[in-house]
């Protein structure tokens, strides 16, 4: 009746309500750890993370507070990301590679993180110099064609153990590393890479040339011994006949009378001994 | 019916001062909410009978009696003077509020993560679904349906996305990761950025397999294992983050030789072809030949048959026939005797028109 009347007291009340509730009352969800600092000193840490925990059987929820007393700390739960910048590698054959990676790791210990961090953040900036130098020191232990696929072998869980053992002094646990890319550097490394490419494709291209060529001898080799073989197996027959039957058809091709062209006149000067002139003679 | 309710119970509340004929146009205009309205719910309600005649009015009522046990204590609130406007007006706020906050409509595609002041409190599937009105649940709409693409390296001639294969060459290289949300909780709770980490892990997972072929097979004939495995890889890595998410695909588009180098690469292909034209040639020579060969050992063949059977006969025919036609053409001397062959005039003798000298016995 008097909130109908006078509603002023009754807003200013409610707001006045709606402050305290929310200064004594916090609510923290799945994705946060929440450290209770009272007066400056850590208290109690909310919603911790623990591995393989079921998603709505956290701690999870409202957590209450002493205003002006108690400070919230949030700390992120989920796995965060920090990507390392461009590192220049050296391979034991002296060899450049510039290698990107990232790491996931996760805060397990809001309170050591917080006192030794401050923030989730400032872990990543931490971590990110320790994991460049964890990666030169693996990576520059092997020759270039391993740094390939560094993926393979201990590479990876070596830097991952390096990572980890500083990480675990900020709260934090890695837990992936992975190499993003390793490219060769711009300017002379890359421009060599091409022209080796280039070499090898150019080699290729002669090489192919003298295969197709020397293919292309043996077609016609074997072409010719076939019609060697074919010729040998019917004129074999009677090498006698074939000598006479051959010189006849040479006889036709070389004086022009086989339909083929042929070049120049020919005169004959014949002795009346002459075979084709026995009967011209009046002998038998 | 939102409105139309809306409607009379503004205007009940403009005319509230009157007295209580304002009050009844409240509880009019109160009537539709009923339906939807939460028991817990404080609201005036008037006992007064509508006086509407229509039928609307009448339902309207009856769905207030039935209410009217809980509101029996509201009639206080109908003390001359009404209620203020505010009082309607914060009224309906939160009416609003509640309604819009506590029904949920998910499409056949999407999920609802509920969370309970901050406590994952369950999923909502696709249909119509009730929750606590919105600071005690917060509900988190996903497509899970939706596929996601996200392309790394492009196909443009300007930039190159560089790799270097197993036998350190480099491929140019331009690909797509089709994916969606498998699991919505995990999705949204596990990860500080699931959509980077897809793409991060694309990365990291298409190098290593190119690290492991040679240029040759990821330029031809293997691009489709190697898609095959990096979606393989991509969700082997995603599943140990808990992400949630799952991989659909990956399609590579473009995978070229360094633009640098390309040159050389149409030269091998040019040089194939050169190979290859010179085994054409030399097959069209070898079946020439080889006929050649064939023809002419098949008229020797025939002669000779005919020639064995009358060996003499056919020599003699065969040698006075070729000796006819080739002495027919050409110019014939004939020399008596013997030893004069030196001083003939050969020029001459070429020039000269065809005649038969000699002595013709």
């Amino acid at each position: 009746m008097s909130m109908t009347r006078n509603p002023i007291p009754w807003i200013l009340g409610l707001i006045a309500l709606v402050i305290i509730l929310s200064s004594v009352f916090a609510v923290v969800p799945e994705t946060k750890q929440a450290l209770i600092v009272r007066l400056g000193n850590p208290h109690v840490i909310v919603n911790p993370y623990k591995p393989n925990q079921v998603f709505g059987q956290t701690g999870a929820g409202v957590v209450m507070r002493i205003p002006f007393v108690d400070t919230i700390v949030w700390i992120d739960k989920r796995v965060l990301n920090f990507d390392m910048q461009r590192q220049p590698v050296l391979s034991t054959d002296q060899l450049r590679l510039e290698v990107d990676a990232y790491a996931r790791y996760r805060i397990i210990d809001p309170l050591r993180m917080y006192v030794s961090a401050g923030s989730e953040s400032r872990v990543g900036e931490a971590l990110r110099p320790i994991l460049g130098s964890a990666l030169r020191n693996e990576l520059g232990k092997r020759p270039f064609a391993a740094l390939l696929s560094p993926e393979r072998g201990q590479v990876m869980d070596n830097i991952q153990t390096e990572l980890n053992r500083v990480a675990k002094q900020y709260g934090a646990e890695i837990v992936d590393v992975r190499i993003k890319r390793a490219d060769l550097p711009d300017g002379t490394p890359l421009e060599s890479a091409f022209q080796r490419m280039r070499t090898a494709r150019q080699q290729e291209a002669l090489t192919l040339r003298a295969q197709g060529m020397q293919k292309a001898q043996v077609i016609r080799a074997d072409a010719d011994a076939d019609a060697s073989r074919i010729y040998a197996a019917s004129f074999g027959k009677d090498p006698d006949f074939y000598e006479f039957y051959r010189a006849m058809q040479s006889y036709r091709r070389t004086f022009g009378v086989d339909g083929q062209e042929s070049t120049g006149e020919s005169t004959v000067i014949m002795s009346p001994e002459n075979e084709y002139l026995r009967a011209f003679r009046g002998r038998p | 019916m939102l409105n139309e309710g809306g409607g009379p119970w503004g205007g009940g509340g403009s005319g509230g001062g009157p007295g209580g004929s304002g009050g009844g146009g409240g509880d009019d205009g109160f009537g539709p909410r009923n339906p939807w309205s939460q028991p817990p719910r404080k609201r005036p309600n008037g006992g007064q009978p509508p006086f509407g005649p229509s039928a609307l009015d009448e339902l309207f009522r009856r769905g207030k009696e039935r209410f009217g046990g809980g509101g029996g204590g509201g009639g206080r609130w109908e003390a001359p003077g009404g209620y203020p406007i505010w009082i309607w007006g914060i009224g309906a706020l939160l009416v609003l509020w509640l309604l819009l906050t506590s029904i949920h409509r998910i499409q056949p595609s999407e999920r609802g993560v509920v969370m309970r002041l901050g406590s994952y409190a369950g999923m909502l599937t696709p249909g119509m679904s009730l929750t606590f009105p919105s600071p005690i649940d917060k509900v988190t709409m996903l497509n899970v349906d939706d596929i996601r693409v996200h392309e790394i390296g492009s196909t443009s001639e300007q930039s190159q996305n560089l790799m270097l294969t197993g036998d350190q060459n480099l491929v140019d290289l331009a690909y797509s990761v089709r994916w969606n949300i498998r699991d919505p909780q995990l999705y949204l709770l596990e990860l500080a950025d699931p959509d980077s980490t897809v793409t991060q892990v694309a990365e990291s997972a298409m190098r290593a397999e190119i690290a492991r072929v040679s240029l040759t097979n990821a330029i031809g004939p293997q691009r489709s294992e190697i898609e095959v495995r990096v979606a393989r890889r991509m969700q082997e890595i995603l599943n140990s983050y808990q992400t949630g998410v799952a991989i659909q695909g990956v399609a590579i588009k473009q995978a070229d030789p360094p633009a640098a180098v390309i040159d050389a690469f149409k030269e091998v292909s040019a040089a194939q072809q050169t190979a290859q034209t010179y085994i054409n040639q030399a097959r069209a020579y070898a079946q020439q030949l080889s006929a050649k060969a064939q023809g002419e050992a098949a008229a020797f063949d025939r002669v000779y048959a005919e020639y064995r059977l009358a060996p003499e006969v056919t020599r003699r025919r065969m040698y006075y026939e070729t000796m006819e036609e080739v002495l027919a053409k050409t110019n014939k001397t004939i020399i008596e005797a013997p030893g004069v062959q030196s001083y003939l005039p050969l020029q001459e003798l070429k020039r000269s028109a065809p005649k038969v000298t000699g002595p013709a016995q």
